[in-house]
């Protein structure tokens, strides 16, 4: 049986009258990638942010690495990663500066940030532009460098918020590719995406419609279930009976 | 399990802080200094401004052309026309033939002030030991109007002194003036305290909530706010390069303001430093307010610039006197930041006195950075929402 790092039940979030997320239960384990789908509007990023601890629940319970979102939101810090589609890494600084900052963040010593370092530019093949400013480079490039980065300190989970948005088909799969090493090295991923294609490569998925969890399975058990061929067809039969349409 | 809860392991909390509190504040350079273009702003405005005010917006008015309608023609007349054409201050440049004459002097904008001498000039002087003369000043301005008619007053009352000479009248009052702290009227000795309160309160207030609010639009803030930084942490990394970059503001404005207008500093140069050391905290205590109530780079600038500049400018004291504006004004004005800073700089460097005489004033600007620190740092949102 392998660890659950994340654990949510009945978490909400009420803004006034309107309620975001509405009692959403579910269990991540570690090294699972987990991918967490919905319309626009569907509170996929006011979930996120509860599980984060940047918005704090209006009822229900979550834990992240076993700390508790209410009151261990320090520890869960340390604990987690996040990248998100809006961009996150400083444009007029170098791709070296840039490592050398989010490294420094988190504590992490100047030996070991040189060692991760060395080792993410080799493997990212950025060796030669290691010193030029991350707004010179491609849109793909920055996105595999901001997933890198975010995952630097060896977090329990790492959380990404749409991370291949305007990323095109090949950069993507290479993006997927980054996130199975680190689901192997045992890192826990949790996903959100708008692509159906990548929903496929996720060992789990929930669906996120008007705030609550329509379906949670794996992609196959899910396409038998709803008796569908592909995973667009799954997400069609729940995400039409929505009734919220933008954010 | 690969992974330990605390990896850091042997380093204790608070070399992590000071750790983190490093590599920020290196970021925070880096950004500057790559922005070369902000950073030679920064670097020369307090120059540009010492000089623009130094030199070129005075408030002594000179060369003010003057218009002549001289009925009397005599000695006495004409040597006081030549003396006041002989002034710096006035340049003779109409002899008008009649009365008429003066308005459309006026009307086509030529002249400042139109001095007319009565028929007989000389004889009534002489014999009566009483005449006029009349002056007419274009008070659509009325600030110029008062002083150049002042000017004139003065010219016309010299000549009379000379000319009683020995034989003076009964009863005469004669003052004795004594500029003190400012012998020779210069108006470099009120602006530049005031250019160094409005340049802190500029490059601190405004670059701070500009660098935060940065963050915020470029979305790198969320990031942070899920890395275990501490929120004091980022406001003081935010807050430093700019403390920094305004000691230096201000060693410039001094350097500048000694070398090339010789105002000198009377007071102590530490107690200077010290109390413009805590007006930089103060701006920044403004700045980090400023930056919870934007949420874009332009607002953040645009607000600094209402919020700061105006009451800076308008109610700081040193382009308007407080003491004349009206009671709801004056009583706006203390909650200016830059007020008190210039009534200290002044006193401090232009007066000398020490700190005895500016503790209140200095007591003021710690009430307001910790009244300031204590909203921003709990409105400061560690969680989006």
């Amino acid at each position: 049986m392998k660890e659950i790092v994340i654990k949510a039940d009945k978490l909400t979030k009420k803004f006034g009258d309107f309620i975001a997320t509405n009692q959403i239960s579910f269990e991540v384990t570690q090294g699972e990638i987990f991918g967490f789908l919905g319309a626009n509007g569907a509170g996929k990023t006011t979930a996120m942010r509860m599980l984060c601890g940047l918005s704090m629940p209006s009822s229900g319970s979550a834990t992240i690495a076993g700390f508790d979102v209410y009151k261990q939101t320090e520890h869960i810090k340390q604990n987690i990663g996040y990248m998100s589609q809006k961009f996150s890494l400083y444009e007029d600084l170098t791709v070296k500066e840039n490592i050398r900052f989010y490294a420094g963040i988190y504590g992490l010593s100047k030996p070991v940030i040189r060692e991760k370092m060395n080792a993410l530019l080799d493997k990212l093949q950025l060796r030669a532009e290691e010193n030029s400013l991350v707004k010179s480079l491609p849109l793909g490039w920055k996105q595999k460098l901001a997933f890198s980065v975010a995952i630097l300190h060896e977090p329990k989970i790492v959380f990404l918020d749409e991370p291949t948005g305007g990323v095109d088909p090949v950069t993507r799969r290479e993006f997927w590719n980054l996130i199975y090493e680190a689901a192997e090295k045992g890192i826990t991923v949790f996903v959100t995406t708008h692509y159906m294609d990548e929903a496929e490569y996720c060992n789990r998925i929930s669906i996120m419609v008007d705030g609550k969890i329509e379906a949670l399975d794996t992609p196959h058990n899910l396409k038998t279930n709803f008796n569908a061929a592909s995973m667009d067809d799954v997400f069609l039969q729940l995400a039409r009976g929505a009734k919220r349409t933008a954010d | 399990m690969m992974y330990s809860c605390n990896w850091h392991g042997a380093l204790n909390e608070r070399q992590t802080d000071m750790k983190q509190f490093i590599v920020f504040v290196r970021k925070e350079f880096r950004h500057i200094f790559r922005d070369r273009k902000s950073l030679l702003i920064i670097i020369m405005m307090p120059i540009v401004q010492i000089i623009l005010f130094g030199f070129a917006l005075t408030n002594e008015i000179k060369n003010s052309n003057i218009a002549v309608l001289d009925n009397a023609k005599d000695e006495a007349s004409q040597a006081l026309i030549q003396r006041l054409d002989a002034s710096r201050y006035f340049k003779v440049t109409q002899y008008l033939p009649t009365q008429a004459d003066i308005e459309r002097a006026f009307k086509s904008g030529t002249i400042r002030l139109a001095i007319v001498f009565p028929q007989g000039f000389r004889e009534s002087l002489m014999h009566t030991n009483h005449t006029q003369v009349q002056l007419i000043a274009d008070a659509s301005d009325p600030n110029t109007a008062t002083t150049v008619t002042n000017y004139a007053s003065s010219i016309l009352s010299d000549y009379q002194q000379e000319v009683n000479g020995n034989s003076s009248l009964p009863y005469t009052i004669k003052p004795q003036m004594r500029m003190l702290y400012n012998p020779q009227l210069k108006g470099a000795y009120n602006f530049v305290p005031g250019v160094m309160a409005m340049i802190l309160i500029l490059i601190c207030a405004m670059m701070t909530s500009v660098a935060i609010v940065r963050e915020r639009e470029i979305n790198t803030m969320e990031v942070l706010l899920v890395s275990p930084l501490k929120p004091l942490l980022f406001i003081l990394s935010k807050a430093i390069p700019y403390i920094f970059l305004s000691l230096v503001n201000v060693s410039t404005i001094l350097l500048v303001s000694v070398t090339l207008l010789e105002v000198p500093i009377q007071g102590s140069l530490l107690l200077l430093m010290g109390v413009s050391l805590l007006f930089i905290i103060t701006s920044v205590s403004l700045g980090l307010m400023i930056s919870n109530l934007t949420k874009t780079q332009q607002e953040a600038q645009m607000f600094s610039l209402m919020a700061l500049m105006l009451p800076t400018l308008l109610l700081g004291g040193f382009m308007f006197p407080i003491e004349s504006m009206p009671v709801p004004l004056q009583v706006i004005s203390n909650i200016v930041p830059s007020k008190w800073y210039y009534h200290i700089v002044k006193d401090v460097m232009i007066k000398g006195l020490g700190f005895s005489a500016v503790w209140k004033e200095s007591l003021v600007l710690v009430g307001m950075s910790l009244f300031l620190l204590g909203i921003s740092f709990k409105k400061f949102k560690t969680r989006l929402a």
